[in-house]
């Protein structure tokens, strides 16, 4: 038997690239996750994006109901459909996960980021910074001689024109919470 | 009425409150507080093991010739971590099994302690859910939330870790109806609207098959008789992954044999061939489809899953059904009859004609031997010298496994127990013990690789302790074969590391045991040795020198569709493309 002639670079391709999915248009949904608030939960929801090779691209969580031990975690993430698909439906078994809603499918929804931003800056640039924040409705919530922290609450892309315009002006320095969104209306 | 008591009591409580009779296991430092209470009960029969792998496969092979979960306790560090492979081996397979493990005191958790291991964090992605227990009073609940998430929709394995103050401390036995398992209830009752829709298709359906897997097997025995009721109803031809062979009988009329990568002609060519393709318990498995792209393209789909991320995770589901393959069976059964359903007959024999044509490839057919035993031999005349009698097939993983899919015939659903997705060789010979300990006076038979069961066979320790006359048939090639079949294939015959240079001599081997030792190596000696193994009331060793350079055929090679598959040796050149060579 001849050995077989094998490509050079064949074996730089995944075994799951050669699967065709049901559309290639890559999709970006906000998630919202309702968790029993446990030890190891945010572990076991992040595993499973790091174990199957899915994207995060923000994720928050934090304790909404004490009593009823819930967590919501608040998932931005993108995908092929079938991807957000597996996504949800891999969320959905988990043993602690209550609920999964897609935002992005389930209606409007309302997301927003709250960011604080710190910008050293002198002379005219402190000005221009203090202008710029008042058109961004940002709050200043620290001042020194040297420096600004900004607060400043909305979506990612706003708060990411903010950041924009301030590096010009001195050092930035960042700490953004990621995306919170609750669907519209009841 | 509430009960005090130390957490040790109340894992033995709990074992007993579920119905455990039987536990697989090694102690060590973390777990001594439970050993202490074994020790003074009668209730649960502890099985020492001599490997913690080991324990978790038996478990598997309990769970699967049973139904019922399968129950491992070993200790914390390497206890644990012992225990993975058969964690992921589990979970792969959906196999129920709770897995207790020892842990350090509470206090000294993160310090580095002796025997200290991560273990929930280790066992996050390879359990269906795994709980650290932190207080004695959650302890009993916890169990019993582990027994019932086990079980219930996709079973799995689960992990409850325990430190060694939460044994000894006392709390509150939580009895198990009390136990909190309301939030996890997975859906088990079809869609009654597509299920409609399904019978609709089915009653037009020209070429249509039946695609079953685990899921069929795991729903229990009355799946499996709902199963045979429908196809004895529509007469559709069936077809079964490695996972759900003897749901439907391999006697039965409308059998085609396996499917998948090492299936038979039939199986495949009907899948590719076919226009309504219904899929109860599988999962679209890669070793089933081959290429996803010329995967049956002329067909709808049906799919029956309890899991809701099986459906259209690989494969879109034209028919969707979400639901335990027993209740939508049943509920298939019911609107079947109700509607008086009858089948296109006329298309159904066309059909049945092309499949008749494909059987007469006779695509099993292999070329036998005066003086060397061929293993499909060996495997015909087991199943020649077994058949009828009340016979559990495990297997390791490798060529033997697929042959013993190909050459044994399964009558009945949990007979047959044999490490599927994760393909885990050493799964055999333990599985093999934990099937004897729950049907003591059946015959069970390791169908084994020479490689494969070196993995594990310290376990021949326990099956002689006892007195477990597991019967161990090893197919030895010296090389592991189904490597060695890949490298001739597809790295130009280039036999890297495929073959042993030293291996035991397994007659001896099996006496330092203290079991009996047979070796076979002529064809013509063959019956009588495998009766000799059969006669004998222990614990055997077959050691059965077969042909090196056997391939197991039919093959679909990787990256290929159903139709493009190898029936012998003549076939193969060239046939694994680059894009194939980077699957495995």
């Amino acid at each position: 038997m001849s050995p077989l002639n094998i490509e050079k670079g064949s074996s730089s391709h995944s075994a799951y690239d050669l699967r065709s999915h049901m559309s290639d248009t890559v999709e970006t949904h906000t998630l919202a996750v309702l968790v029993q608030n446990e030890a190891g939960v945010l572990a076991r929801v992040i595993g499973l994006f790091s174990g199957r090779g899915y994207n995060i691209e923000s994720l928050t969580v934090a304790e909404v109901d004490r009593a009823g031990h819930r967590s919501r975690i608040t998932i931005v993430t993108s995908g092929t459909p079938q991807v957000i698909n597996q996504i949800k439906m891999q969320l959905e078994r988990m043993v602690p996960v209550h609920e999964v809603h897609d935002l992005t499918v389930e209606g409007p929804f309302v997301s927003r980021e709250l960011a604080l931003i710190k910008v050293i800056a002198k002379g005219e640039h402190r000005v221009e910074a203090l202008r710029i924040a008042e058109i961004f409705r940002a709050n200043v919530v620290d001042s020194t001689l040297q420096s600004f922290v900004f607060e400043i609450t909305g979506t990612p892309e706003k708060v990411d024109a903010f950041c924009e315009l301030m590096r010009p002006l001195g050092e930035v320095r960042l700490a953004r919470t990621g995306v919170a969104a609750i669907a519209r209306g009841v | 009425m509430t009960r005090q008591m130390t957490g040790a009591k109340m894992v033995v409580e709990a074992l007993k409150d579920q119905g455990v009779e039987v536990v697989f296991g090694y102690p060590g430092g973390a777990v001594l507080p439970i050993y202490d209470e074994i020790f003074q009960q009668n209730n649960i029969r502890h099985i020492l093991v001599r490997h913690e792998q080991g324990a978790v496969h038996a478990a598997e092979g309990y769970a699967r010739s049973t139904g019922k979960p399968g129950v491992v306790l070993v200790t914390s560090g390497p206890g644990a971590t012992n225990a993975v492979t058969g964690l992921v081996d589990a979970l792969m397979d959906s196999i129920p099994i709770v897995v207790l493990t020892g842990q350090v005191p509470t206090f000294m958790i993160g310090s580095d302690a002796f025997q200290e291991a991560d273990t929930v964090g280790i066992t996050r992605p390879c359990t269906k859910m795994n709980w650290l227990v932190k207080d004695t009073d959650q302890l009993s609940d916890t169990i019993h939330q582990a027994f019932h998430i086990a079980t219930q929709g996709r079973p799995g394995p689960v992990l409850v870790d325990i430190p060694k103050d939460v044994q000894f401390a006392t709390g509150i036995y939580v009895e198990k109806p009390q136990a909190k398992v309301a939030h996890y209830q997975p859906r088990t009752k079809g869609d009654p609207a597509m299920i409609e829709a399904l019978v609709e298709a089915m009653e037009q359906a020209e070429r249509p098959v039946f695609y079953t897997g685990g899921g069929v097997i795991n729903s229990g025995p009355r799946a499996s008789a709902l199963l045979r009721e429908l196809v004895a109803a529509t007469d559709f031809p069936i077809t079964s992954t490695l996972m759900g062979l003897g749901s439907y009988p391999a006697s039965g009329k409308n059998w085609l044999g396996m499917l998948g990568m090492h299936g038979l002609y039939e199986a495949n060519l009907a899948m590719h061939g076919c226009d309504l393709m219904i899929n109860i318990g599988a999962r679209f498995d890669d070793r089933i489809t081959g290429r996803i792209a010329d995967f049956s393209p002329g067909s709808k789909k049906a799919h029956v899953d309890i899991d809701p991320s099986s459906i259209n995770k690989v494969i879109h589901a034209d028919f969707p059904i979400i639901g335990d393959v027993t209740q939508v069976l049943e509920e298939v059964l019911r609107v079947w009859k109700a509607r008086g359903s009858k089948t296109n007959k006329a298309a159904l024999k066309t059909w049945w004609g092309r499949i008749t044509e494909w059987r007469a490839v006779k695509c099993l057919t292999y070329k036998n031997s005066e003086t060397t035993i061929k293993p499909q031999y060996a495997l015909e005349r087991l199943e020649a010298l077994t058949k009828g009698r009340d016979r559990y097939i495990t297997t390791e993983v490798g060529q033997h496994q697929m042959w013993a899919a190909q050459f044994l015939g399964f009558e009945d659903p949990n007979r047959w127990m044999t490490s599927g997705g994760l393909g885990t060789m050493g799964y055999g010979t333990p599985a093999s013990i934990g099937v004897q300990i729950a049907h003591p006076d059946a015959l069970v038979i390791n169908v084994a690789g020479e490689a494969s069961w070196l993995m594990n066979m310290q376990e021949m320790g326990t099956a002689v302790q006892y007195r477990l006359p597991v019967k161990q048939f090893i197919l030895n090639n010296e090389r592991l074969g189904m490597v060695r079949q890949w490298q001739e294939l597809l790295h130009g015959e280039r036999y890297s590391h495929s073959w042993s240079e030293a291996l035991p001599d397994f007659v001896k081997l099996a006496e330092a045991f203290g079991c009996k030792g047979i070796l076979c190596k002529d064809p013509k000696d063959l019956d009588d040795a495998i009766m000799e193994m059969l006669a004998y009331e222990g614990p055997v060793i077959f050691d059965c020198l077969v042909e090196k350079h056997e391939n197991c055929f039919p093959m679909i090679p990787s990256g290929k569709a159903h139709n493009e598959m190898l029936l012998g040796e003549a076939e193969t050149k060239g046939v694994i493309g680059a894009e194939g060579g980077v699957l495995v």
